[in-house]
């Protein structure tokens, strides 16, 4: 499995690490409710087909990426730099 | 038909005829009082232990391959009662206790082998911690013994103990673990609770639910709608997906582990036998072949088989224990899906939607879990309250902060 990072290009997967759902980055405000936050925590759609996934390129530029890959066959769909994600939300 | 060594014995002599389909392939009913989504182990072992202990019959399990073409026909087939957490360790003590009765339960050989497992330490403080495990396990009713490395080499000759990074320094037997034809187990279920009148429908895909006020009375099926009085999720691997169609999320991320095998070989390897740096388990099937597995390769995947960085890693892990399997042809790698919850322990509990109960999150230790599984599902589902071997196995535990984190790694399920 390769993924293209936008700063290094397409690299192989053992430079990265893997963080999980993409929904991490909306991190709730500090004082949301408990519901709010066990739905942040803990909670996870999983689905079987394309998922927006945050992996650390950590062998390489050390950027996070925002990855949308297919679950049902290691496809790589996009990349995005997350910062320009969380950017795009603020 | 009961299975004996007689009717063995005369069938053999007769040509093997008199041989009856060992359960039916019945058209679905309208109507059950419970029906199971999954034929897998934990799925069957429920419907069985449901018509056995609790007198409910009125069971379908829907099952959308065939019986045993799912995880129960994917894993490494080992049996242990080891864990550390009180909650678990109640748990799978329970289970390894309705092991080692299966067969004479089931009347059906599930070849259960009480081998031995043994955990390697490679210093002192992890030897330390391998005797602090044994005497828990003790303390819960169950065994381990503490071996130095002077009987490590006695008993496992072909281990590598000086390895300059990782030489060992002892290990703690497990005696009754072992390892158990995982076919067989879910054929053995099947069978059983066929006989006491469980419909298993196969090639039957559950598509929907039919949910009014918030009470579950239906699913829709690849085979028409099916009302039902109470209806159980067993589909570890695909838990996430149905809990959607119901409408809400699990702490679950579903991920692949592989497994690997060589060819046949003469008796080699007595015991199970696991690695205490870097994640190594093997045995020695009864065809032969060494069976051996891994970490998960860490990230979500439905895909059923993994990539070459994990398989490099387990057979780098392995050259470092045992230098003598570099000898030995791979046969087989195969991918199977997990449930990884947020703390890496299962989930048996009801749910959101009333009369939905949900059994899941096995991570990569369902197989072991099977009887005890169905067992206390089984006794949720009848009597509306938790298995004292299983009262903390909750979906709520996420909200409480009760978690069950026995490697204390927090809500990262590629860590479990």
């Amino acid at each position: 499995m390769r993924i293209h990072c936008p700063n290094c290009g397409p690299r192989d997967s053992r430079e990265f690490h893997y963080r999980g759902s993409a929904e991490l980055i909306a991190r709730p405000v500090p004082d949301a409710d408990q519901a709010t936050f066990l739905n942040y925590v803990y909670l996870r759609d999983n689905p079987a087909g394309p998922h927006r996934e945050l992996w650390l390129h950590d062998g390489g530029c050390r950027s996070w990426i925002v990855a949308e890959r297919n679950t049902a066959t290691h496809e790589l769909l996009s990349t995005q730099l997350a910062v320009d994600v969380k950017r795009g939300e603020a | 038909m009961r299975y004996s060594a007689l009717q063995v014995l005369r069938n053999g002599l007769t040509g093997n005829k008199s041989w009856k389909q060992a359960w039916r392939n019945p058209e679905p009913k309208p109507q059950y009082d419970v029906v199971i989504i999954g034929g897998g182990g934990h799925g069957l072992a429920t419907a069985y232990y449901l018509a056995k202990e609790h007198g409910i019959r009125n069971i379908a399990v829907l099952e959308r391959s065939y019986i045993g073409g799912g995880n129960t026909g994917r894993n490494t087939t080992l049996v242990r009662s080891n864990y550390m957490l009180d909650g678990n360790m109640s748990f799978y003590s329970h289970s390894l206790r309705l092991w080692e009765n299966l067969e004479q339960e089931l009347n059906y050989n599930v070849m259960l082998s009480q081998r031995g497992l043994v955990v390697l330490g490679h210093s002192d403080g992890q030897v330390e911690a391998l005797a602090r495990r044994g005497s828990m396990s003790i303390m819960a009713g169950d065994d381990g013994v503490l071996w130095s490395r002077e009987e490590c080499r006695a008993k496992m000759p072909y281990l590598n103990y000086d390895d300059p990074r990782f030489p060992i320094y002892g290990a703690l037997m497990h005696h009754r673990g072992g390892t158990a034809r995982h076919d067989a187990v879910v054929w053995g279920y099947a069978r059983a609770a066929d006989a006491l009148g469980v419909d298993i429908i196969q090639n039957c895909e559950v598509t929907g639910f039919k949910i009014e006020n918030g009470k579950m009375i239906g699913v829709e099926t690849s085979r028409g709608y099916i009302g039902a009085g109470k209806v159980a999720m067993t589909v570890a691997g695909r838990s996430g997906q149905v809990a959607e169609m119901a409408g809400f999320r699990l702490p679950i991320e579903s991920q692949v582990l592989q497994a690997f095998v060589t060819e046949g070989l003469k008796p080699i390897l007595p015991t199970v036998v696991a690695f205490g740096m870097g994640h190594f388990y093997i045995s020695q099937s009864d065809k032969g072949g060494l069976v051996f597995g891994g970490d998960l390769d860490g990230y979500n995947s439905y895909a059923q088989r993994g990539n070459l960085p994990m398989m490099e890693h387990i057979a780098e892990a392995g050259m470092a224990l045992m230098p003598m399997i570099g000898k030995a042809k791979m046969l087989r790698s195969w991918g199977g899906i997990n449930d990884m919850t947020m703390d890496g322990s299962p989930i048996i509990d009801r749910s959101p939607v009333e009369n939905f109960f949900i059994n899941c999150g096995w991570c990569y230790g369902g197989f072991k879990a099977i009887p005890g599984s169905g067992n206390v599902f089984a006794h949720l589902m009848a009597t509306g309250n938790h298995h004292p071997a299983a009262d903390k196995l909750l979906l709520k535990r996420f909200e409480t902060g009760n978690l069950l984190d026995e490697a204390g790694n927090g809500p990262t399920p590629n860590l479990h």
